[in-house]
């Protein structure tokens, strides 16, 4: 496994590190690496996103190959989906929970051919995943390979990222990435680059992620920037992406998602595939599944919503949820993300509640460094991008 | 590229001050840079008390909230209602249109001269 470079304050770099400050990104530590915060305004890049298109490096993010005839089996057993159901060319939201049912990760997995899996995970828990992973998987006849350090992942989002990302696919595959449907991916040449293509995104809109050696990820880069200029493609950093998914009401680990956390509380009990069968019928166990099935027929304690801000003061990460703005001392619930929308108007924030107060239109308020700020309960996603 | 105009003075917490009676004061082009994209501003009524070097407001971008530092002792005598309605003005123009407050003053804290901040902010 090839290292990547690391800089004199210890953080690793990206194989695009360079094009970022050519760019003018500011750079900033993120999960032990160096990456662009922004290039220009965190604003004027989320509406980039939402209005053309936007590109972002991911390459921090973990990439970990699953392979072998019981490669399907063995995520079967150490994931809380059935993977082994995913049919070749499509693609999973998934999770990995401990044996208590507490999320470790929140992962997309890939699968990429009938005994081939790419399992992706969030830079800041990559290590930890494949520790995890290994283990589980030492039963089956399958091979964990991590392959995040040759692995570079470009994302394109944005309702022009078919246009852009088409205009540089080689002609055989020209139709095939065209018709590419969400949360299908498959290999093709881009910009003269052999990538995993695919179409799924952390943004709400309409895009691709592709997944290419790291060694060729700048000329990749460099073409789709060029490429893209003309339909108004802008390189979009961390703090547009946050801003995006936190609209689109996607949650981010360490934040909605933790390890004290079920997919159960986060309203992602979808992921968690109790009655996961062999071909035969016969009944799959995996890691966490006891505590899980129990925690699915009980009670919660806390239920995650959306929180639409009457105000104008953003609620924040970790500010408490109160009954009404005037008697901060009755807390309801936390914050776990939150910002202004750029798209809306208004500020947005998704928080864990007391189950009573989570339905719909339930008027609440956060203590905004002292002061109340009124919120209402509403539905997620906040913005769901024009059909 | 951050500027700083020659004719006014400025603190180690990012804010300038311009001469007069009352005094004007806001903060740098680079303490807007750090902050990113402004979206409100917290900002001290009409009347209020200031005291030199406490917090007297905050500055909220998209990502973060940075304290506002009173330069001056002395009185509020205006707010930029047009920042405060616009918080984008203190981006586009942090040393004209993006103006903070206007204020009396009995007292002045540590001030640098441009030379002094412009030191403090290379390093």
């Amino acid at each position: 496994m090839m290292p990547v470079a690391a800089d004199s304050s210890g953080e690793l770099r990206s194989p695009l590190h360079l094009e970022h400050v050519a760019l003018g990104g500011v750079m900033v530590p993120f999960a032990g690496w160096a990456m662009p915060l922004r290039y220009s305004s965190d604003l004027a890049e989320h509406l980039a996103v939402r209005r053309a298109a936007g590109i972002f490096d991911l390459s921090h993010m973990g990439e970990i190959r699953l392979a072998g005839p019981q490669a399907g089996a063995a995520l079967d057993h150490a994931l809380v989906g059935h993977l082994s159901a995913v049919p070749v060319g499509r693609a999973r939201y998934t999770m990995i929970c401990a044996d208590d049912g507490g999320i470790i990760d929140d992962l997309v997995v890939y699968r990429t051919g009938d005994d081939a899996y790419l399992v992706v995970a969030n830079a800041s828990n990559n290590a930890i995943v494949l520790a995890e992973l290994v283990p589980r998987c030492a039963a089956f006849e399958a091979t964990v390979t991590d392959e995040s350090a040759e692995t570079a992942l470009i994302a394109v989002q944005g309702p022009r990222a078919q246009e852009i990302v088409t205009s540089l696919t080689a002609p055989g595959d020209l139709a095939a990435v065209a018709g590419l449907g969400y949360y299908t991916g498959l290999s093709a040449t881009v910009a003269g680059v052999r990538a995993l293509v695919a179409r799924t995104g952390y943004t709400g809109e309409d895009g691709f992620e592709l997944f290419a050696p790291a060694g060729e990820a700048v000329g990749l880069w460099r073409d789709l920037l060029v490429a893209g200029k003309l339909h108004g493609l802008v390189p979009a950093g961390l703090s547009a992406r946050d801003s995006l998914r936190l609209e689109a009401g996607m949650p981010l680990y360490g934040n909605e998602l933790d390890r004290t956390t079920t997919p159960y509380d986060a309203g992602l009990g979808r992921v968690v595939k109790l009655d996961k069968t062999t071909a035969d019928g016969r009944p799959l166990d995996f890691v966490g599944r006891g505590p899980l099935a129990a925690r699915e027929h009980s009670e919660p304690s806390r239920l995650l919503v959306g929180l639409e801000g009457l105000g104008r003061r953003a609620a924040r990460h970790g500010y408490p949820v109160v009954m009404s703005p005037e008697n901060l001392d009755v807390v309801v619930g936390h914050v776990t993300s939150g910002a202004p929308s750029p798209t809306l108007g208004h500020p947005i924030a998704m928080a864990y509640v007391a189950p009573g107060l989570s339905a719909l239109g339930t008027e609440l308020a956060v203590d905004v460094r002292g002061r109340g700020e009124p919120v209402r309960v509403v539905a997620l996603p906040f913005y769901r991008r024009p059909q | 590229m951050s500027t700083f105009p020659d004719d006014l003075q400025y603190t180690v917490e990012h804010e300038w001050l311009a001469a007069g009676d009352p005094v004007t004061f806001g903060i740098t082009d680079t303490a807007s840079e750090a902050l990113g994209d402004i979206v409100y501003l917290e900002m001290p009524s009409v009347g209020a008390e200031l005291t030199a070097g406490a917090v007297c407001g905050e500055i909220e971008s998209t990502k973060s909230v940075s304290e506002l530092f009173s330069p001056v002792s002395g009185t509020v005598v205006e707010v930029n209602q047009a920042a405060v309605d616009d918080p984008s003005l203190v981006n586009s123009d942090p040393y004209g249109a993006g103006w903070l407050l206007k204020a009396t003053v009995t007292a002045t804290g540590p001030l640098l001269t441009v030379a002094e901040y412009r030191a403090q902010t290379a390093g």
